[in-house]
């Protein structure tokens, strides 16, 4: 099998909250994952078992306390703990893509551009007409392409994040409920969007907790479990 | 000086009687990247800005800057003319007051126009012509360009400032809360406005924030200053959702949820 697009080693989390008191919160710890390339893992576990979490480790948004977090980027192995920030900047915009519950942009931008901006490598005209494409597919009409998505419903916002996070075509996608608020028919053009990526060589991680979608997409699963459980 | 930055800051100190006001400070900035300093007042960020930017001398530390050569320039030993030409040049500052960078009893066309001439711009069909280009991309109508600034609102204002400071195509831009004391309305048009502007150019800033949600709009990194002292610096959205300091604990959950 050809090297894996991501992998973890030994990756561990810990959150110490100052204003409590300093209590320490073990989330994650001896975290072996491993990606390939066209391979869709879903992250299983009960809710507050640290899959958001890790997530958020993979793609540097926390900060892994131990282990390594490899990222084939470019073809050298890059470890998200320890870059540089302005690396893991370079990582974010060309390799590691993330698709978020929630949409955080600057006020008053349109949608279209919003979707545009996040593409790469092509013109301007190109980002625009493939966001549009790409907008239509997920049942957002063209009345609503030019206006700021802060009014949008969540279903909406949440479909606005999902162009994003495809449009740029990464080689890797961390999903987090990429279909949470949404209805079913929305839900199957999303799966048929995380279908075609993996068919491309997109290695995907992601939470699912719909079933329907889980099984749609997901090759396997990885099972995060509460530490406290463990000990 | 690490590699290929544009402007690095090395072991500043700076106090003020017995106030520290910078204390073993390091900063590094590359080419066309934004880095956000926060802090509450008091907590140096704007003492920073001016050292940073050759206004303020500290008591010790080097800051350097790369020309467009690539040749080094301590910033603290240049002549004064030299520096002076920096700031007219490959530099710009954007005030929180912009009554502070703007002449008032000039038209709007002269603020733009006027840093072009300082730069040995001649022809007065070219200087109009960008500074009707100019007050377009910021939005402000060019029917205004004969008009003086005291007829402006606040925005339109700082608008004005952002125009006359980008119009020579700085490489670096230092920016003092640029947004403070305007509606949140806006605020939003000028957050957009500096992230379209600073991207398309490619131009470095450093930002100066106490609003942690500017700082996480516009900087890709982030400096956390307390009392002099950076005690959290890393990527922004790093910093701001998983802050380690107790610090930066406080300032992050002390901001209230729109």
């Amino acid at each position: 099998m050809s090297a894996p697009l991501l992998q973890t080693e030994g990756l561990g989390k810990r959150f110490v909250l100052h204003l409590q008191g300093g209590i320490e919160l073990n989330v994650l710890a001896d975290v072996d994952l491993t990606v390939h390339a066209g391979e869709c893992v879903a992250l299983a576990g009960p809710s507050g078992a640290g899959k958001s979490t890790l997530l958020r480790s993979l793609y540097g948004n926390y900060r892994a306390d131990t282990g390594r977090i490899l990222v084939r980027h470019h073809g050298a192995e890059i470890d998200i703990v320890t870059a540089l920030p302005r690396v893991v900047v370079q990582v974010r915009n060309e390799t590691l893509g993330y698709v978020s519950q929630f949409l955080r942009v600057v006020p008053r931008v349109a949608a279209l551009d919003i979707v545009a901006e996040a593409a790469r490598g092509l013109s301007r005209e190109a980002a625009r007409a493939e966001a549009a494409a790409l907008l239509h597919r997920l049942n957002i009409p063209a009345r609503l392409h030019a206006l700021p998505p802060a009014t949008f419903s969540g279903g909406e916002q949440q479909r606005i994040n999902l162009a994003r996070g495809f449009i740029g075509g990464h080689p890797i996608l961390l999903l987090d409920e990429p279909t949470a608020s949404l209805d079913a028919a929305n839900r199957d053009v999303v799966i048929g969007m995380i279908r075609e990526a993996k068919a491309r060589g997109t290695a995907i991680v992601g939470i699912f907790h719909d079933a329907i979608v889980r099984d749609a997409v997901a090759d396997r699963l990885y099972h995060v479990t509460p530490l406290q459980d463990a000990a | 000086m690490s590699e290929g930055t544009l402007l690095s800051a090395r072991g500043l100190n700076l106090s003020f009687g017995a106030i520290p006001a910078l204390v073993e400070v390091d900063a590094d900035l590359w080419p066309g990247e934004m880095l956000a300093i926060v802090g509450e007042s008091g907590s140096g960020k704007t003492t920073l800005l001016n050292v940073l930017s050759g206004k303020l001398r500290p008591q010790s530390g080097v800051v350097w800057y790369r020309d467009p050569q690539g040749a080094l320039h301590d910033v603290h030993a240049m002549p004064a003319p030299s520096l002076r030409a920096l700031h007219r040049s490959d530099w710009g500052f954007v005030h929180q007051n912009p009554r502070e960078n703007l002449r008032m009893a000039v038209t709007a066309g002269g603020n733009v126009g006027e840093r072009l001439m300082a730069q040995g711009s001649r022809h007065y069909g070219d200087i109009r012509a960008a500074a009707i280009d100019w007050l377009a991309q910021v939005e402000i109508d060019p029917a205004r360009v004969d008009d003086l600034p005291r007829t402006f609102s606040g925005g339109m204002l700082q608008r004005l400032q952002i125009a006359r400071t980008l119009v020579t195509h700085p490489r670096l831009v230092f920016m003092d809360e640029p947004t403070g004391g305007l509606d949140v309305s806006v605020q939003a048009r000028l957050l957009d406005l500096i992230r379209s502007l600073v991207r398309r150019l490619g131009i470095a800033a450093v930002l100066v924030t106490h609003d942690l949600s500017v700082a996480r709009l516009l900087a890709e990194r982030i400096m956390v200053m307390q009392r002099g002292v950076v005690v959290e610096a890393g990527l922004t959205d790093q910093v701001l959702d998983d802050p380690r300091h107790p610090y930066t604990q406080l300032l992050v959950s002390s901001v209230l949820q729109a």
